[in-house]
């Protein structure tokens, strides 16, 4: 279970987190929606660590990441899986090297097993013969790919997805839907992923959840959230260009 | 107007302690990682090939000049006094206590601090450096303990190569352009020349391969903003980096002419 309590951050004084609860229940998949640049990348960091809260606490099955040291959250984080917006792969690196990344580094694994489980694990987001390409030869829905086999490969508890869908086209952005379906179910992980893509949020959450102002204002399943009065939320996912969210702001001049 | 200045002041000396800070940091943190293995042994041989290897040609290239504008320019003084023989003692000293260390480490700054600033300054802009974290695995020990080991064991010995080279220089103005002997060339070079030139050249130049690593790797760091960000990131590497030899440079030559004259 990953506990969000109180938690505040701040940027050069500009609040993006204020105050925020949220539980994730183990084994759901929770989607946290939101507009660009709303601080929903920073809430996903603060939950793997790589940010800390100015205030509050992230418990992650009831361990208190805030506070732990260097080697401790190590050792939280090899529970975690994360997908980054722009895939991340290392350039000087290999498909293989890439995707084997974990194993390379952290255990003692022979050669021909790393190949192995790479292959396994290119096999399972639908890609084959590519170990030996490096990063800069793929698209970008390749890219995408590859990132999630590197965050699978070591059998994370925890899969985190930063826009899994953005940067790709509709297409492969719904493949790329099917395959987080997919590894929810068959390594039964629990999902979290932030989005501003409805289609993406509806198809994959069991529970979207909206962040507005640094707080979490919205939480409920796909069917709530669709049928909800609350007029902030209605904006955003109808995709209205005036409701209150854009109230004072004048795109006239964009016309 | 007063105040205006009084807060200018007063950030760039909060950002100026902030930087100090975070390179110190940084500077700790390497050195605590050094030790702890694994040794990337691959990754820091492919740095010293980088670091040293590649640039042997534009090191050759700007030691041997130097060794020859030396030369020439002190040909023109020496001889109004018909003492052109001291020439081969003043460009080795020349070489080996100054030009040597400081001419090699700002080449390797303008030509590996940038690049590696360039190459973390990227990795960090499209969160590779978050990604790392994320597969546990250490930035600081994986991408900058291998290139300071490599810095600091290319720098210096880059250092003597440049000191030889400018010798050769200073050689081949003197033997055949002024009608030096060889045989005396050799001998005021050797003469001039004591232990405590070399190694104060090369304690220098470990220093230089220092700063170049941190800075470099600071600023590919803190590097935010896409590739704008990294362009500014490489400049500010670099001119951080120059100012930072030459002033150490300043500050090791006082110390040594005081301590060890």
């Amino acid at each position: 279970m990953i506990e969000i309590i109180n938690v505040s951050k701040s940027f050069d004084g500009h609040k993006v987190l204020d105050n925020l609860n949220l539980t994730i229940k183990t084994g759901e998949s929770t989607v946290i929606i939101g507009r660009s640049g709303c601080g929903k990348s920073v809430l996903l960091k603060h939950i793997i660590g790589l940010m800390r809260p100015d205030s509050g606490h992230v418990l992650i099955d009831g361990k208190d990441i805030t506070r732990l040291d260097e080697k401790e959250i190590s050792a939280v984080r090899m529970k975690f899986g994360m997908l980054f917006q722009g895939a991340a792969l290392f350039d000087s690196l290999n498909i293989l090297e890439n995707v084997g990344f974990a194993l390379i580094e952290h255990t003692n694994t022979p050669k021909a097993e790393i190949a192995k489980r790479v292959k396994e694990s290119l096999i399972l987001v639908g890609l084959k013969d590519i170990e030996y390409k490096k990063p800069a030869e793929l698209s970008g829905g390749m890219r995408k790919r590859v990132g999630l086999a590197r965050a699978i490969i070591v059998r994370p508890e925890i899969m985190l997805y930063d826009e899994p869908t953005t940067g790709v086209d509709p297409i492969m952005g719904d493949s790329v839907n099917d395959l987080i379906m997919k590894l929810h179910t068959k390594l039964n992980v629990t999902s979290i992923a932030v989005t501003h893509d409805m289609t993406s949020a509806y198809k994959i959450a069991d529970r979207v959840a909206m962040l507005y102002n640094g707080k979490i204002i919205a939480d409920g399943t796909p069917d709530e959230i669709k049928s909800t009065k609350d007029p902030i939320v209605r904006q955003f996912i109808t995709g209205a260009g005036t409701g209150p969210i854009t109230e004072g702001i004048d795109f006239e001049h964009l016309v | 107007m007063l105040r205006n200045l009084a807060q200018f002041i007063g950030r760039r000396f909060v950002e100026f302690v902030r930087y100090g800070g975070g390179a110190s940091i940084l500077l700790g943190e390497t050195l605590f990682w050094i030790p702890i293995p694994p040794l990337r042994r691959r990754q820091v041989v492919e740095q010293m090939s980088k670091i040293g290897v590649d640039s042997l040609p534009i090191v050759s290239l700007i030691s041997l000049f130097t060794g020859m504008v030396l030369a020439l320019q002190s040909a023109y003084q020496m001889q109004k006094i018909s003492a052109e023989i001291y020439i081969a003692s003043l460009v080795a000293l020349s070489m080996v206590r100054e030009l040597g260390p400081v001419l090699t480490a700002l080449i390797v700054a303008g030509r590996i601090g940038a690049s590696i600033t360039a190459e973390v300054g990227t990795m960090k802009v499209t969160e590779q450096i978050d990604a790392l974290e994320t597969l546990a695995t250490n930035p600081v020990k994986y991408l900058v303990v291998p290139r300071f080991l490599a810095l600091v064991i290319m720098i210096p010995l880059l250092t003597l190569y440049a000191d030889v080279i400018g010798g050769v220089g200073g050689y081949l103005i003197g033997v055949y352009k002024l009608n030096i002997t060889h045989a005396m060339y050799m001998k005021m070079t050797w003469q001039a020349l004591r232990y405590k030139d070399v190694y104060t050249g090369l304690i220098k130049s470990v220093f230089f391969a220092v700063i170049i690593c941190i800075i470099a790797c600071y600023e590919g760091m803190r590097a935010e903003g896409g590739a704008e960000g990294v362009g500014k990131a490489t400049t500010s590497s670099v001119v951080t980096s120059f100012i930072l030899i030459i002033a150490s440079d300043c500050f090791f030559t006082a110390l040594f002419y005081f301590l060890a004259p």
